[in-house]
């Protein structure tokens, strides 16, 4: 490690600390005026009174304020709760959005300079770490040191990673009120992009574009030399800056409905709410044309592309959870459980998930078109225990949060309806696979170690067998570790494509199979 | 079949695994043992090196999980068998169990040469083929090791250079002869792997021998001095000059034992009911002409096991492997080979067509009769279809014609240079020939790695 990567290493966890210590920073202190603004009218009376016994009271930490908060708070609806007054009970949480209001913090007057200190840094000392390696080195993939490394083979530093992310999801998600001074960080660039301020998911999705970025220039380092895996890469950056973040932004500044082109149902499980759907029908021509793009994408954009390219086209080359994991998660292909125990859950399990969400989309249309005469607000629990156990529990909390402990792709492979729909069409209508070359394997395992996936290749490799799984997401780091030039994807025709038994070339004795 | 057939089976490669699981599929009766004192479970021997690199672990070595042989009733045995009675059919283990078997195979591999150097058996001196040998050079390079020598130019030799230097540990590479393994690889691809090798900033010292390796006080090497009389300080020694069959064990009795142990090929020994197989096998005849009497591959040994199943179930099979082929890894350069390229060729009766890439790291070459017909390839830093060149061995296309469809060889992942362009344009202009090269997709053209 030269000097450059060791100041960088410096800078990144000056910028991790100030990030992490910037909850503890500020105090709150809450005026009525706060609330009226942050509350919804129906709400207004009430919970100004409600909170009346904070109107003054300077609170020290993030922590005070919203225990007075919740004392307050819970008093009041637990009462209603304990009558029966279910239709008076309120069901927002306005404790993001006051906390928010009150707080008063060196973050919240100075954000650039905050946002230079924290996610700067990290920027920073990150490329410093990055940009020197493999310098003066021939090109070619080196995994050296992957099961020597604490941060890559479940060691303290990949628990300690692992717990810091783990922490995050949850405070995303179901505490945001602690990330106020994070979010005030990023709420001028926030105006700058939309117009509008910033919200929770305005930091989550400036923090995810920019790690897919940094870490994108760490797979040119540790891939230089091969194309694939640099064209891929640029393809999940390029698609997660300009789709996933920037176009969705600009079109809030134009008054368009906010729209993520790329994101496909039944990923974007909300596609199909009532609120979505109003949202677009009532957006004019350019409204209608996004839900038209969307319905298209479902049900001919991913049978047409995965038949002609496989699911790659989408889960290692477009996809926000794929590039994220193509990229941040690279270091920890190797952690994903490769047993025939696996294969079965992880079947079981993405399969329930495609039902259920297909399930839920379908109550919910049928719903919404018999104007929720049907159901009535049934759907909505439905939609608030997917979103809850599915889009936050799973995708986020244990699909990245759990990167150093079972591998980049448990979401993708456990868990994303959507992976589940491409893969049932890559498995059964396509022209994609991975091709054995003859018999050249040497069963060293290298590519069922760095498979993401969790596929054990070699299974395949060394029988000469093609490889067809529905679970392959054409990362292609399987072809390009491996030390023999056995596997290639490739696109070509369906016929011998599936082979289950195949015989090993370069044995004339023998006419049997593998 | 007997039902209670007991086949036993010592040693546990790739060979014996190969075998056991062929015969299952045969025969759901027969018993199956399998022995091995080097390792429970089936590993794969060739991933040695990327454990020591951290690439793995060695359950990741490990082509099957751990229920597969009971699942296949694969009996395994753990143990070192110290000899065995060939009249009443018992094995006898060095820790005094025995094994009755109503056939055997022997298929118990190779171990390293050593050249009777003086002090080849110092601490810190060693070759790299058994899992004992990897966790012993673990123990090796744990210490102060300021440099590494290693003594001999082929495959296992380069591995360990890769390995030490992973450790940042300085190596001197001596190769006996003028160029690396120039017994396998012609002049041309030889040079080629020794500027990598150079590259790599290993010491590579051509035509220079092992003349003895200095110990110090406590009997562990100090240095090694060469056949010029210098003496070079270093504190571990690798012994890679290729590997013997692994029988010191087996001789002295009845079986019929030379380099390797005889056998015919139906891999029957001079014993009835005892069969030899892999490296340990030394053929009466050799196999093809291109090929040797000790085959010591992965890929032959798979075959081996492959063929001897079917004798074993019932179909009494020789030995046919078909066209040769091979691959390895230089550092970052992989190399493949198809069909018969030498090392040398008399060129009276075989055309040589060489093309090598500006940057001097990628290389074709096709070897041709006097007729202009395909004999064989050898591919570095780009990788060709085994496929398209066993049809094409096979078929006996003229190498014009091979050059022809060259594309369709063409195993590198999307995106990749299009070397076979280069590789026909250069055919043309030496041979002539009734194509022109091939076209690049537009995709290819704008995304793709530039030649």
């Amino acid at each position: 490690m030269n000097i450059i990567q060791k100041i960088g290493i410096g800078l990144f966890l000056i910028g991790m600390t100030v990030f992490i210590a910037m909850p503890f920073i500020g105090n709150y202190t809450l005026s009525e005026e706060q609330v009226r603004t942050a509350t919804k009218e129906i709400h207004q009376e009430q919970m100004t009174e409600i909170l009346a016994p904070m109107y003054g009271v300077e609170y020290g930490s993030n922590f005070a304020f919203l225990s007075a908060f919740n004392e307050n708070f819970s008093t009041y609806n637990d009462a209603l709760k304990d009558q029966g007054a279910w239709d008076q009970v309120i069901w927002d949480d306005y404790g993001f959005p006051l906390a928010m209001a009150a707080l008063e913090s060196p973050v919240k007057s100075q954000p650039w300079i905050f946002l230079g200190l924290s996610i700067g840094l990290c920027v920073l000392g990150g490329l410093f770490f990055i940009l020197p390696q493999y310098r003066g080195e021939p090109e070619g993939i080196k995994n050296n040191g992957i099961y020597h490394s604490s941060a890559t083979s479940r060691g303290f530093i990949g628990i300690a990673t692992g717990t810091f992310l783990i922490l995050f999801y949850v405070l995303l998600y179901w505490y945001p009120a602690y990330l106020a001074n994070h979010v005030w960080m990023v709420n001028p660039l926030s105006l700058l992009l939309s117009g509008n301020p910033a919200s929770q998911w305005f930091l989550y999705g400036f923090i995810y574009t920019l790690a897919i970025a940094v870490m994108g220039v760490r797979m040119y380092r540790k891939y230089r030399g091969n194309k694939y895996q640099i064209l891929r890469t640029s393809s999940v950056i390029f698609f997660q800056t300009a789709f996933a973040f920037l176009i969705p932004e600009i079109l809030v500044l134009l008054n368009q409905p906010y729209f993520d082109f790329k994101n496909i149902w039944p990923l974007d499980y909300d596609f199909f709410y009532s609120y979505n759907l109003d949202t677009l029908i009532s957006s004019g021509g350019f409204g209608l044309f996004m839900l038209m793009w969307g319905i298209l994408l479902i049900i001919i954009g991913v049978p047409l592309l995965t038949y002609f390219y496989g699911k790659r086209w989408y889960c290692s080359w477009v996809c926000g959870c794929g590039g994220l994991a193509e990229t941040v998660g690279d270091p920890y292909r190797q952690l994903s459980d490769k047993s025939l125990k696996a294969w079965k859950y992880e079947r079981v399990i993405i399969h329930s998930v495609l039902v259920l969400a297909v399930v839920m989309t379908a109550l919910t249309l049928v719903n919404y078109f018999m104007s929720f005469e049907l159901l009535g607000n049934v759907t909505n629990q439905l939609h608030s225990f997917y979103g809850f156990a599915i889009g936050a529990a799973f995708s986020g909390v244990v699909g990245t949060g759990f990167y150093p402990f079972m591998g980049n792709r448990v979401w993708c492979r456990f868990g994303c309806p959507l992976a589940a729909y491409l893969g049932l069409v890559q498995r059964f209508k396509s022209r994609f696979r991975i091709t054995t070359n003859g018999g050249q394997c040497i069963s060293c395992g290298n590519c069922s170690t760095y498979c993401e996936m969790g596929i054990d290749v070699r299974w395949y490799a060394q029988r000469g067998q093609n490889i067809v799984r529905s679970s392959c997401v054409g990362c292609g780091v399987c072809s390009a570790v491996c030390p023999r030039g056995v596997l290639k994807l490739e696109n070509d025709n369906e016929e011998n494509r599936i082979n289950d038994m195949p015989i090993i070339i370069g044995n004339d004795s023998i006419k049997v199979n593998a | 079949m007997s039902n209670s057939r007991h086949i036993v089976i010592i040693g546990n490669g790739i060979s014996g695994v190969t075998l056991a699981r062929h015969l299952r599929k045969a025969d759901s009766n027969v018993r199956i043992t399998l022995i091995s004192g080097e390792s429970k479970y089936f590993f794969s021997r060739t991933a040695l090196m990327y454990i020591y690199m951290g690439h793995m672990k060695f359950e990741h070595t490990q082509p099957y999980e751990n229920w597969f042989w009971e699942k296949n009733r694969i009996d395994l045995k753990e143990g070192w068998v110290k000899s065995i009675d060939y009249s009443s059919k018992e094995l006898l283990f060095s820790d005094g169990e025995d094994l009755k078997y109503d056939l055997l195979v022997l298929a118990v591999g190779s171990k390293p040469n050593k050249f009777g150097w003086p002090g080849q058996d110092l601490k810190g001196v060693q070759g790299l083929y058994s899992k004992q040998d990897l966790e012993l050079m673990e123990e090796n390079t744990q210490g102060n090791v300021e440099r590494a020598v290693i003594v001999g130019g082929g495959l296992i030799g380069i591995e360990m250079a890769e390995m030490l230097a992973y450790r940042k540990i300085p190596v001197t590479f001596l190769v006996r002869e003028e160029g690396f393994w120039t017994n396998v690889l012609p002049k041309e691809e030889s040079e080629l792997v020794g500027r990598h090798i150079r590259e790599h900033h290993i010491d590579l010292r051509l035509s220079t021998e092992l003349d003895e390796i200095l110990s110090d006080q406590n009997g562990r090497v100090r240095a090694i001095r060469t056949n010029t009389g210098e003496e070079i300080q270093c504190q571990f020694v690798g012994l890679t000059a290729g590997v013997k069959p692994n029988v010191d064990f087996l001789k002295g009795s009845d079986l019929e034992v030379n380099r390797g142990i005889r056998v015919n090929e139906f891999f029957e020994t001079n014993i009835p009911e005892v069969y030899a197989i892999g490296d340990c096998a030394e053929f009466e005849q050799a196999p093809a002409v291109d090929r040797k009497n000790i085959e010591q591959v992965w890929y032959t040994g798979r075959m081996h096991g492959e063929t001897l199943a079917q004798t074993l179930s019932g179909e009494r099979t020789p030995y046919r492997p078909g066209h040769w082929f091979n691959s390895a890894k230089f550092l970052d350069i992989e190399y493949q080979t198809y069909g018969t390229v030498p090392a040398v060729w008399n060129q009276k009766e075989v055309d040589s067509f060489y093309w090598e890439h500006k940057n001097g790291k990628i290389c074709f070459r096709m070897l041709m009769d006097k007729k202009g017909l395909l004999l064989g390839v050898n591919n570095f830093g780009f990788r060709l279809r085994h496929e398209f060149f066993d049809r094409a061995l096979s078929e006996k296309w003229p190498g014009a014609k091979v050059i022809k469809n060259l594309k369709r060889a063409n195993f590198d992942p999307e995106f990749f240079a299009p070397y076979h362009q280069l590789i026909q344009d250069q055919f043309l202009n030496e041979y002539g020939g009734d194509f022109t090269v091939s076209k690049s997709s537009w995709t290819q053209k704008l995304f793709g790695a530039k030649l």
